[in-house]
């Protein structure tokens, strides 16, 4: 009898960086058709479509992608979720299968942000004629850098110095150096859009955005897409034996929100939903955090990155500080993180970032990383969070 | 824009107090002081400067923007609760790059008010990380932020060290 567990058959993501000759369709498709080849199957036998574009979210990337590559009348669900737009599309087409509705789907995310600036989230209109209280503050003018700041890598450099507060350590020094471990990862993945080695004189002597994070700590704005296609376990057992040997097992496939605190409408609280993913995940899976031969996460900025190693339990509660000392997390480490670069170096085209970072985890299960393989890679965790808040988890292992 | 120039508003009534006391002064004071707004609706001006949480009556949960029901418990009942104007430096960035128009570097924080968690620039401080240091004291202090054309000032707010004051 054939089980309810869910698999990634075929996977993809384009080459991450400037992509000035190809529009948000051209990267779709060749997300989507590399996945459809990975998986050797085809897009008519697709039963649903879930995709995501977070730039251009009203524009319905779903079906420009089906004009170009097959309009077969199967549902689409265009999906946005910030940064955790990716990683939603593909837990969409997984509920879609696990649901019974189809025994095949295909996730696809995409995004164009070469050349975007670091400001996302950062603005600020010149002030009116006359004080006029609007909005749900009453605010007369307005509050971008009058009452703390709305720009991303001001928000998570708080993420990380308010970690420092409460378990210490947190230097400007020590986010540098987790800045330079994976600049350092990206030298070896070919599909970055950096890939660079900066030693932390460079990083930390680079243009200052929103102390403590420099330009390399904040995640790269670069053009790129990547996608998947999932399968049910009773279509799968149909395949041939080499669509099967490739396929990755999808163990666990999370979302959360952010559940209210004290605080967490001032500051967003990445935390709390994380770690509510993560136990979730490792429920999910039967898999402990000890049991993962690497990680994907987060690092927009990275201040994130060291508050995730924490949430996501790869240390014990309050160690994050003296668990990325010990090297942990370097991709020779005991806890591999970001051996792909992450999103500081390899780049980080938001709505491709949740699939992109599935992609990296299942390349090393499959045995196909190449240079940055890490040996013998059984089981995975990715997480991605999208400020508002949303978190995506994925555990994934290797086919038996 | 705003402009520098100050021009009294004789036709100008206030519609609500929005808990500024000036508006309450006599007609007569108020020709000598400037008309006064807060930044936001949950700063209260007046001779003790502090900021006003909606508090849930069911669950204590505090908020300052204008509420459709409790986050925290799903109630709709609030009340005004005076927030703590001394208060403990729990994050903070300094921000190098912001949009046009805003100057830069300033320092962006949190302050653990007494257990409530406010968010706010640092201010009165040289603003590099040699002055700003987690787990500082505090306090609020309110400023102008300029005139508008009909000569109003809006008061804006921030916390410094209270070492300074
Ligand atoms: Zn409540």
């Amino acid at each position: 009898m054939a089980s309810d567990d869910i698999w990634i058959l075929g996977i993809t993501m384009t080459k991450f960086g400037k992509r000035p000759e190809d529009d948000v369709v051209d990267l779709a498709a060749e997300a989507a058709l590399g996945a459809l080849a990975d998986g050797g199957v085809t897009i008519q036998e697709m039963g649903v479509l879930a995709a995501g574009n977070l730039m251009g979210a009203a524009a319905g990337i779903g079906q420009q992608l089906q004009k170009q590559i097959g309009q077969t009348g199967i549902p689409v669900y265009n999906v946005a979720n910030a940064c955790a737009t990716g990683a939603t599309a593909l837990r969409t087409a997984i509920m879609a299968v696990k649901a019974g509705e189809c025994d095949m789907g295909l996730a696809v995310g995409v995004e164009k942000l070469s050349g975007a600036g670091l400001l996302s989230g950062g603005s600020r209109k010149e002030d009116a004629d006359t004080w006029t209280p609007k909005g749900r503050y009453g605010a007369v003018a307005g509050l971008d850098g009058r009452v703390g700041t709305e720009i991303m890598p001001g928000v998570f450099a708080q993420v990380g110095m308010e970690y420092g507060y409460e378990h210490g350590g947190a230097t400007f020094e020590l986010f540098a150096r987790i800045s330079e471990k994976n600049h350092s990862h990206s030298t070896l993945n070919p599909l970055a859009a950096y890939s660079k080695a900066m030693t932390l004189e460079q990083i930390m002597g680079d243009i200052m955005i929103a102390y403590p994070n420099t330009r390399p700590m904040c995640s790269a704005n670069c053009d790129g897409a990547a996608a998947a296609v999932v399968v049910s376990d009773a279509k799968l057992k149909t395949l041939d034996p080499d669509q099967r040997r490739r396929a990755v097992k999808v163990s666990a496939s999370v979302l959360t929100s952010d559940p209210w605190d004290e605080g967490c409408q001032q500051l967003p609280n990445v935390n709390t939903l994380t770690r509510r993913a993560a136990v979730q995940a490792y429920e999910q899976a039967g898999v402990a955090p000890e049991d993962l031969d690497l990680v994907e996460l987060h690092d927009c900025f990275a201040t994130a990155e060291l508050v995730h190693y924490d949430n996501l339990q790869l240390c014990a509660p309050g160690e994050a500080v003296p668990f990325f000392e010990s090297g942990a997390t370097w991709r020779t480490g005991s806890t591999p993180v970001n051996v792909s670069g992450g999103l500081e170096s390899k780049g980080h085209p938001i709505a491709a970032t949740g699939i992109a970072n599935i992609w990296e985890v299942c390349h090393h299960l499959r045995g196909e990383a190449g240079d940055r393989q890490i040996e013998g890679a059984k089981v995975g965790l990715a997480h991605v969070i999208g400020l508002g808040s949303a978190c995506g988890v994925h555990i994934l292992e290797k086919a038996a | 824009m705003v402009s520098t120039q100050r021009s009294w508003p004789h036709d100008r009534i206030p519609v609500e107090p929005r808990g500024c006391d000036t508006f309450g002064l006599p007609d007569d004071r108020r020709l000598d002081v400037a008309e006064q707004v807060p930044l936001v609706d949950y700063l209260v001006l007046g001779d003790e400067p502090h900021l006003q949480a909606n508090e849930c009556t069911a669950c204590g949960a505090r908020f300052f923007d204008r509420r459709n029901a409790c986050a925290s418990c799903g109630k709709t009942e609030f009340t005004k609760a005076a927030i703590a104007t001394e208060g403990v430096l729990r994050s903070f960035t300094i921000v190098a790059f912001a949009a046009p128009g805003i100057p830069v570097p300033f320092v962006a924080g949190i302050i653990d008010c007494d257990g409530t968690q406010v968010r706010a620039n640092v201010v009165d401080v040289e603003p590099d990380p040699e002055h700003v240091t987690l787990g500082m004291k505090l306090k609020l202090t309110t400023f102008p932020i300029g005139e508008d054309s009909a000569g109003t000032e809006a008061i804006g707010f921030g916390f410094a060290p209270l070492e300074a004051n």
